[in-house]
């Protein structure tokens, strides 16, 4: 009889689990709340975007932007698993759900975004970049042209393996691509001489040179290839985690745009709070509309974001800036309002 | 009894066995369709829009990708008939100078084994290439304008061109296997019994003279099985090949994955190219073996 009354509560309890389980596959979103941590693929091997530290953790703007998602999602931002993934890699392990999402130097193209594609949605863009070449100086090579019937170090199963080709073919010069799986590989073939050229986005050509003995003896070639708008991405059947991590990114900017850093988000929230008439900060905020319920978060996720990661700029400075370890000029990536492209729609 | 519990035993086994595939073949028709990745082949015959720096046959990147995979095949072929070819030599050396009466040869060679067999063939190629190939300097060792140039690009040998890449991996493929090679080799003269060694310098026959002519046949039908399955490693191991930069079929696989996502239809592809390259290497030693079973019986 004991024996039986407890084989119908396990049966309930599995069934109970089952049915809260096929709920919560309805969308990510819940599944990373439950699980109280984010899962988000890296590359982990790019200095400035995502790299492993001697001590162990991951830095970089890449790795910031993680950490912008799961301070939105699960309140906090270090709770968070990392997977370093290679470029092959990396759109099956979304499809697979083995990370709920990319956040690794991944351009925003057509065929990856479409459902007749990689079949991925993207969440704004987080670095415009561009495809360039680099050169030894002394090599005397100074454009497209110089390289013709060169070999040129190529990372395997990337965009930058079809620019090139389309580069070369359109100025009808022949030229022999190297294919390396990784960038070590691409860098270590190119210092020893294999190529004239490596090939990459010019921010992975900035970060590897920042490693090289002499830095100052390569030159990044004025030719740009490609756009490469660089944008974190998840699986497009899920919509919910899409509009989370769209406004996840926009917040950012947003901040940036209304000078809410990390140091003054406190202050600016008792502001908020006193000024009944400040109607688009309170927005903002999350005190006024309930804006983050809409898309699944709590409505102060701008807050939890802001006070753990501070606003683009502050993440671009910390990584990129002119006193990083790699400092590429903001150039294009700063806002629109300063002569670059960065905007962030309204918080209505 | 027993004969009764065997076939209920074997019965069970298939039917467990059974139950698995199917619901491994379940389970990929099931996530196939949840993540919208069913079947599709009809990619293959898009142009692949990727150039390649080694192709046999002529390849421009407006070719498809079955053309491109089909390049990668006959790039992996070429590297693997050349390794097998130049492992087998090796190999063959260094077991004759492995069982010889040369105690110093036969100390070099089992260091030789040793260090080759210990350490991992991915380390090695990577040696080869960015250590051995690329080191290489313009006029190193011989240069003869126009016959043998030796640059860190490759080797020309009077219009013959072999890049680094290529002489990398098929050097390191070659060493990597002719140390296990020579091991088969060894084991099988060994097998051959010592009264047929004291027979053949009792009629006066040399060393050499006596390991080929007497040893060596009675040692081949022990040697042949083990050197197919080394082959088939070899084979196997040549997918290492995009750790070196060279485009055999599985670095040309991958960006293809990376270019149309449509992995698991790649992985199909992959898996029965290499089904076809072994399955020739199988067949080519099951000749090999049947023909020498055949003349010794004939003598």
């Amino acid at each position: 009889m004991r024996r039986l009354v407890t084989g119908i509560v396990g049966l309930a309890a599995l069934l109970a689990g089952c049915a809260t389980t096929n709920q919560d596959n309805s969308s990510r979103l819940n599944l990373i709340k439950n699980r109280n941590e984010l899962i988000c693929g890296v590359s982990g091997k790019i200095p400035g975007f995502s790299f492993l530290k001697s001590d162990g953790s991951y830095q970089g703007l890449d790795v910031d932007i993680c950490k912008a998602f799961a301070a939105a999602i699960v309140g906090d931002s270090e709770k968070i698993q990392y997977r370093p993934l290679t470029a092959a890699e990396r759109f099956t392990a979304i499809k697979t759900g083995e990370i709920d999402l990319l956040s690794r130097n991944t351009t925003f193209t057509l065929s990856r975004d479409s459902s007749g594609g990689n079949g991925l949605t993207f969440a704004p863009v987080i670095f415009h970049d561009g495809q360039g070449l680099m050169v030894k100086k002394e090599s005397k090579i100074s454009s497209l042209k110089d390289l013709a019937n060169k070999s040129i170090c190529v990372g395997s199963g990337t965009t930058t393996e079809q620019n090139i080709n389309d580069a070369f073919e359109s100025a009808a010069l022949p030229y022999t691509p190297i294919k390396y799986q990784d960038l070590n590989q691409v860098v270590a073939g190119y210092l020893q001489g294999r190529c004239s050229a490596m090939t990459s986005d010019r921010s992975q050509l900035a970060a590897a040179r920042s490693g090289f003995k002499n830095p100052k003896e390569h030159i990044i070639l004025d030719d740009v290839l490609s756009k490469e708008p660089l944008a974190p991405a998840s699986d497009g059947q899920d919509q919910k985690l899409a509009d989370a991590m769209r406004w996840v990114v926009f917040s950012l900017i947003s901040a940036e745009e209304q000078g809410i850093t990390k140091s003054n988000i406190d202050e600016k929230v008792l502001i908020a709070k006193d000024n009944p008439q400040l109607k688009p900060l309170r927005r903002f905020l999350g005190i006024d509309g309930g804006l983050g319920e809409k898309i699944g978060l709590s409505n102060d996720f701008v807050v939890k974001v802001i006070s753990s990661t501070g606003n683009y700029g502050e993440i671009y400075d910390r990584h990129l800036g002119p006193n990083s370890e790699v400092p590429i000029p903001r150039g294009q990536n700063e806002l629109y309002n300063k002569g670059g492209v960065h905007i962030s729609p309204p918080f209505n | 009894m027993k004969i009764n519990q065997k076939i209920f035993l074997q019965f069970g086994i298939c039917i467990i066995l059974f139950c698995l595939i199917g619901i491994l073949i379940n389970n990929l028709t099931v996530n196939l369709i949840r993540t919208g990745l069913g079947f599709n082949f009809s990619w293959l015959f898009k142009p692949a829009s990727f150039a390649l720096a080694e192709h046999p046959l002529p390849y421009t990147s407006s070719d498809s990708y079955a053309w491109a995979l089909f390049i990668g095949w006959l790039n992996s072929l070429k590297v693997i008939v050349s390794s097998l070819i130049l492992a087998t030599f090796l190999g063959t050396i260094i077991a004759f100078a492995r069982t010889g009466k040369n105690s110093l040869l036969g100390l070099i060679s089992a260091a030789y084994i040793t260090i080759i067999r210990q350490t991992p063939l991915l380390l090695q190629l990577m040696f080869w290439y960015f250590v051995g190939f690329l080191g290489l300097k313009d006029n190193m060792f011989i240069h003869i304008k126009n016959i043998f140039n030796i640059t860190n690009q490759g080797i020309d040998f009077s219009g013959l061109f072999f890049s680094s890449e290529f002489l990398a991996l098929s050097l390191g493929l070659s060493i990597f296997t002719s140390a296990y090679i020579a091991e088969v080799i060894r084991g099988g003269i060994i097998s051959v019994s010592r009264g047929q060694w004291e027979a053949f310098r009792s009629l006066g026959l040399s060393e050499r003279k006596g390991l080929i002519r007497i040893i060596l046949p009675q040692a081949l039908p022990a040697i042949i099985p083990g050197l197919t399955s080394q082959y088939l490693n070899l084979a196997k191991n040549s997918t290492l090949a995009i750790a070196v930069g060279y485009s055999d079929i599985y670095a040309i696989n991958d960006t293809i994955i990376n270019q149309t996502g449509r992995a698991i239809e790649c992985f199909i592809i992959l898996l029965f190219s290499f089904l076809l390259l072994n399955l020739l290497i199988t067949n080519t030693m099951e000749i090999i073996n049947r023909l020498i079973l055949n003349s010794q019986k004939h003598t």
